[in-house]
């Protein structure tokens, strides 16, 4: 195991690696001049020319670079071009906390709606129950989250007056709760879908014929036995969800009015604020990256078969 | 199945890369199982719509909505980008659905239904077309990987995970935004989101074939390399390669449908349906239909393609058919 | 069965390496030091557990495992060390029948494909593969019909009949059977063993036949190699071996099979415990934890491959050894030619390229 574990250590690193390159590559292609940018419209020439030096833009490319690898590893995500100087790490560590409840709220949701709707179609197959959450799975599968948040927002905020209209405010979790559904709703209904095809895979088998014969209770065995299959696909997709949560869900933030990182993402690709989005752009990755990490671990814990086969 | 990009990245049996490695969650019924070659696929495939009344339903709506999109021009009853003087109410309201305009007009006095139709075109074409790019991209990529293994593989494989790592709407975005909206660039950029997910898909098939008995049977005979991926291993990866795709054009709709609602698809007077969500937005007490009606459009056309993609897995690998369809 | 054998092998190793721990490899020896030879036109059958190696010995001849020592001639030509065009060339000379008749044919190629795909190998133009096809097809006993027929659509023992046809379109020497008839029904079985004796008195095609079933080799085998944890332990013609088993190792084996009666055997010697695992072999004889009479010897000095009293080769300290002037009773005539043993180095350079 921990042969395998150190190489996948190094293998997370190498493609964290991979990631800074690019996010750092990425402000290169970015037409215009930063140094301008920076300096306003209305500098001059020379302004712009201290500024590019003192943001060291007139240093080769690889020596950009190390500076640029340096101060990432002390945390320095850079200084906002259009935010007046604010530093990226510190705006981004702002909107943060909304994009984490939004991510983790969002996975909650998946969670509790996809896994109970599951079983409970893999239970009676093809009864009412079954065909109906089919259905609405696979409707929550194919709404656009954007136009389910508005639909949302304007039968049961607006009409209804049951939730607020946007923003955040007191209760923080009020104005979550609509948010975090629209975002789970997807992955809930692929979660159900998922949890049913592979609990009736399963039931299909030989040992579960074996425990039926024995005289468990279907309901047994469908909780302790089957259940267990499950949870390898549900852990891949519950940790690539998380990640790419983590990276900040721009629409939803727009569609509910919250100031997540994805937000900060937008708004700084909107003025061309480059270390802002390189900063957004690189958290994001870097969370994926360490979550599906996270994950290859998991497996190794949930599934023997695969622990063995790890060495 | 679908990836509305707030949601969650589309991987219905994640294949993993060594990133996220072991258990391999393959479709793998798609290659083993040789439904292909038995004769009579045409026949079955009939025999498998008759008895499936939802399939049968959904891959009529994919038939029409193809035909709305090839022959949009002659459908709409109007031009989509003409604003009828006559198309806001007196006091600038979008006008309601009536006898001229069957689906009412837009803000811009624009007749709603001719910007569905039109936008229905948009849709499939970029979806089928990003789709299709995406799988060339991947079935080179993830072929190569899966078939040349070693040093190769890893280094593939690692430039697919960075790619994948990335959060795909905001390189879209930024993309788009440095690049300029247009739907060449929309398309691009969904192609550049997609293609990862079907590499690691046929590497994880090409893995698993390079097993198989009749191809170490035709390394033993002699037959090259090339031949081998040409005439073994490739058509064994069209089932998945058909299935992923009809799900991943359900995929490329949705996020095509999210950039044009943040303004940064298709071009502003081009219609699209996430584009006309986003300006019926403001309008959804006074003129709810125009909410409505694009939202509705996608729901239909992405749960289409998604029930028409599950019927294509069940028809393509019968095994997992019969579990409680 | 004169002149040159048609294989010739010489202290063939197959090594893995597996992986343990954080960067530390263990050597799995699958096969550890191998020779033997097959005249042309004559069956060598290989005999063994799961996990003897036998496998893996037919599957380095053909090169799908690639040797890590020793040589392999084939018809004179060394091809252990053969890369790209020359290997491509070598493939054509030694071909594979294998166990599975269900994954060793494309199921999504038809019957003319498949054949038509060695024929192409052998540079036949496509318009005339259709009628070689069916010439192959008639002679496995197969009606020509069946060219448009895929895998899914035939028995067994068809495809089976369809994989020999398919090896045969490129005229091999050697024919390597891995458990060709392993997965058939007893009934076809049969069939298709006469088929193999067919084929090889008519083409004097040559081969390589792996089984673990006993019954089996004796009925197609001229000579048979028994083999344990990589190792031959036993060596000699058909009738040697199983007639007056040697090593205690196919004693047992034999007694195992109920039709095959060993005579002057005293007792029933059964086989007990498990195979050992290949990574880390016992030290000595690797069957001496299992071996009914073994002595202290067996526990520290590996065995070589020595003449025994009933003619043919065996690897181990208790059986008596041929006494070394008598030519009689013991020799027999078809007894295998090299005299195998320890760590032969590469052959020479001058081999003629047949």
């Amino acid at each position: 195991m921990t042969g395998w574990l150190a190489r996948r250590l190094a293998q997370m690193i190498i493609v964290v690696f991979g990631v800074v390159t690019l996010a750092f590559l990425f402000a290169y292609i970015v037409p215009g001049n930063p140094a301008r940018l920076v300096a306003g419209p209305n500098a001059s020439p020379e302004a712009v020319a201290s500024i590019a030096r003192q943001l060291g833009l007139d240093r080769p490319l690889w020596s950009q670079y190390v500076s640029y690898v340096g101060r990432l590893a002390h945390g320095n995500l850079g200084v906002s071009f259009a935010l007046q100087g604010r530093s990226v790490s510190g705006e981004i560590w702002h909107a943060l906390p909304y994009t984490v409840l939004l991510a983790i709220g969002g996975v909650i949701w998946e969670i509790a709606l996809g896994i109970p709707i599951g079983i409970a179609a893999a239970y009676r197959p093809r009864s009412i129950m079954d065909r109906f959450s089919t259905l609405g799975a696979l409707v929550g599968l194919s709404a656009p989250p954007f136009w389910l948040g508005l639909m949302l927002l304007y039968y049961l905020g607006y009409k209804l007056t049951l939730f607020p209209l946007s923003g955040t405010g007191h209760p923080l979790i009020w104005y979550l709760i609509l948010p975090t559904f629209t975002l789970g709703v997807g992955g809930a209904a692929w979660y159900s879908r998922m949890v049913r095809t592979t609990m009736l895979e399963v039931l299909r088998s030989p040992y579960i014929e074996f425990a039926r014969l024995k005289g468990m209770p279907e309901r047994t065995i469908l909780l302790r036995h089957a259940l267990r299959h499950v949870l390898t696909p549900v852990i891949t997709m519950l940790g690539m969800d998380l990640g790419y949560f983590l990276g900040g869900v721009l629409i939803i933030e727009s569609v509910f009015g919250l100031p997540g990182v994805g937000q900060l993402a937008y708004s700084a690709i909107d003025t061309l604020d480059i270390p802002m989005i390189t900063g957004t752009v690189l958290v994001a990755a870097v969370f994926m990256v360490v979550m599906s990490f996270v994950v290859d671990v998991a497996y190794t814990l949930v599934d023997p078969r695969v622990r063995l086969s790890r060495r | 199945m679908t990836a509305p990009l707030d949601q969650h990245l589309p991987d219905p049996a994640a294949v993993p890369s060594e990133a996220v490695s072991d258990p391999e969650l393959i479709a793998a019924g798609l290659a083993a199982e040789p439904t292909l070659t038995q004769p009579g696929l045409g026949r079955r495939t009939l025999e498998s719509l008759r008895r499936d009344p939802v399939a049968l339903i959904s891959v009529l709506v994919v038939v029409c909505l193809a035909i709305v999109a090839i022959f949009a021009p002659e459908l709409a009853p109007y031009n989509p980008l003409h604003a009828f003087p006559n198309g806001l109410a007196a006091d600038g309201a979008p006008v309601h659905p009536d006898s001229t305009f069957l689906l009412g007009t837009d803000p811009n006095g624009r007749d709603v239904l001719s910007r569905m139709i039109f936008g229905a075109r948009v849709s499939l074409l970029v979806g089928v077309v990003a789709t299709g790019l995406a799988s060339i991209i991947g079935i080179i990529i993830g072929g190569i990987a899966g078939y040349a293994g070693g040093v190769t593989e890893s280094i593939l494989m690692r430039l697919t995970d960075v790619v994948l790592s990335f959060p795909i709407l905001l390189f879209c975005i930024a993309l788009i935004a440095i690049t300029g909206p247009n739907t060449r660039n929309v398309v691009l950029v969904i192609a550049f989101g997609y293609w990862t997910y079907l590499a690691r898909i046929v590497r994880g098939l090409v893995l698993s074939l390079k097993e198989r008995e009749f191809v170490t049977a035709a390394r033993t005979l002699g037959v090259s390399h090339a031949k081998i991926l040409r005439r073994h291993i490739l058509p064994h990866l069209v089932p998945a390669i058909i299935v992923y795709s009809t799900l991943g054009v359900a995929t490329s709709i949705l996020i095509e449908a999210s950039l044009s609602y943040l303004g940064i698809g298709v071009p502003i007077p081009q219609a699209s349906w996430g584009q006309m969500i986003s300006q019926g937005q403001e309008y959804f007490q006074t003129a709810p239909w125009l909410l409505i009606a694009p939202g509705v459009a996608l729901i239909i056309t992405v749960l289409a393609f998604n029930l028409a993609g599950d019927w294509l897995t069940d028809l393509l690998d019968p095994a997992t058919a019969e579990i409680g369809r | 069965m004169t002149g040159e054998p048609i294989v010739d092998v010489t202290d063939l190793q197959v090594h893995f390496r597996v992986r343990r721990g954080l960067v530390g490899y263990q050597t799995v020896r699958a096969v550890d030091g191998v020779s033997f030879t097959i005249a042309a036109g004559q069956t060598l059958g290989l005999a063994g557990e799961s996990g003897s190696g036998k496998s893996t010995v037919a599957r380095s001849l053909v090169r799908i495992n690639q040797p890590t020592g020793g040589s392999i001639r084939v018809g004179g030509t060394e091809t252990a060390r053969l890369r790209g065009q020359d290997l491509r060339a070598y493939r054509r000379r030694m071909q594979m029948v294998y166990q599975d008749p269900y994954d060793s044919l494309d199921p999504r190629m038809s019957v003319l494909e498949a054949i038509g795909e060695g024929l192409a190998v052998r540079g036949m133009a496509r318009a005339q593969r259709r009628a070689a096809t069916e010439d192959l097809l008639r002679r496995v006993n197969l009606p020509v019909s069946l060219t448009s027929r895929y895998p899914g659509q035939l028995s067994g023992g068809q495809r089976q009949r369809v994989s020999i046809a398919r090896a045969l379109a490129v005229s091999p020497e050697v024919i390597v059977c891995d458990e060709a008839v392993a997965a058939l029904d007893v009934s076809i079985r049969a069939q298709v063993l006469n088929l193999l004796k067919d084929i090889q008195a008519d083409a004097g095609v040559s081969y390589l036949f792996i089984s673990h079933d006993l019954s089996t080799l004796r009925f197609m085998a001229d000579q048979v190699a028994i083999m344990y944890v990589g190792r031959l332990v036993e060596y000699g013609t058909s009738s040697q071996v199983f007639g007056q088993p040697q090593h205690p190792y196919t004693k047992a084996l034999v007694a195992a099979v109920p039709e095959i009666t060993a005579t002057g055997r005293t007792g029933r010697t059964r086989l007990t415990g498990e195979p050992p695992n290949p990574a880390d072999p016992p030290p000595g004889c690797p069957f001496h934890p299992r071996c009914a009479v073994a002595i202290d010897i067996c526990k520290t000095l590996r065995p070589t491959l020595r003449r025994k009293v009933g003619g043919q080769f065996a690897a181990c300290h208790v059986a008596p050894d041929e006494a070394p002037a008598v030519s009689s009773q013991g020799a027999t005539p078809g007894t295998p030619g090299a005299e195998p043993g320890p760590a032969i180095g590469t052959p020479s350079s001058s081999e003629v390229s047949a």
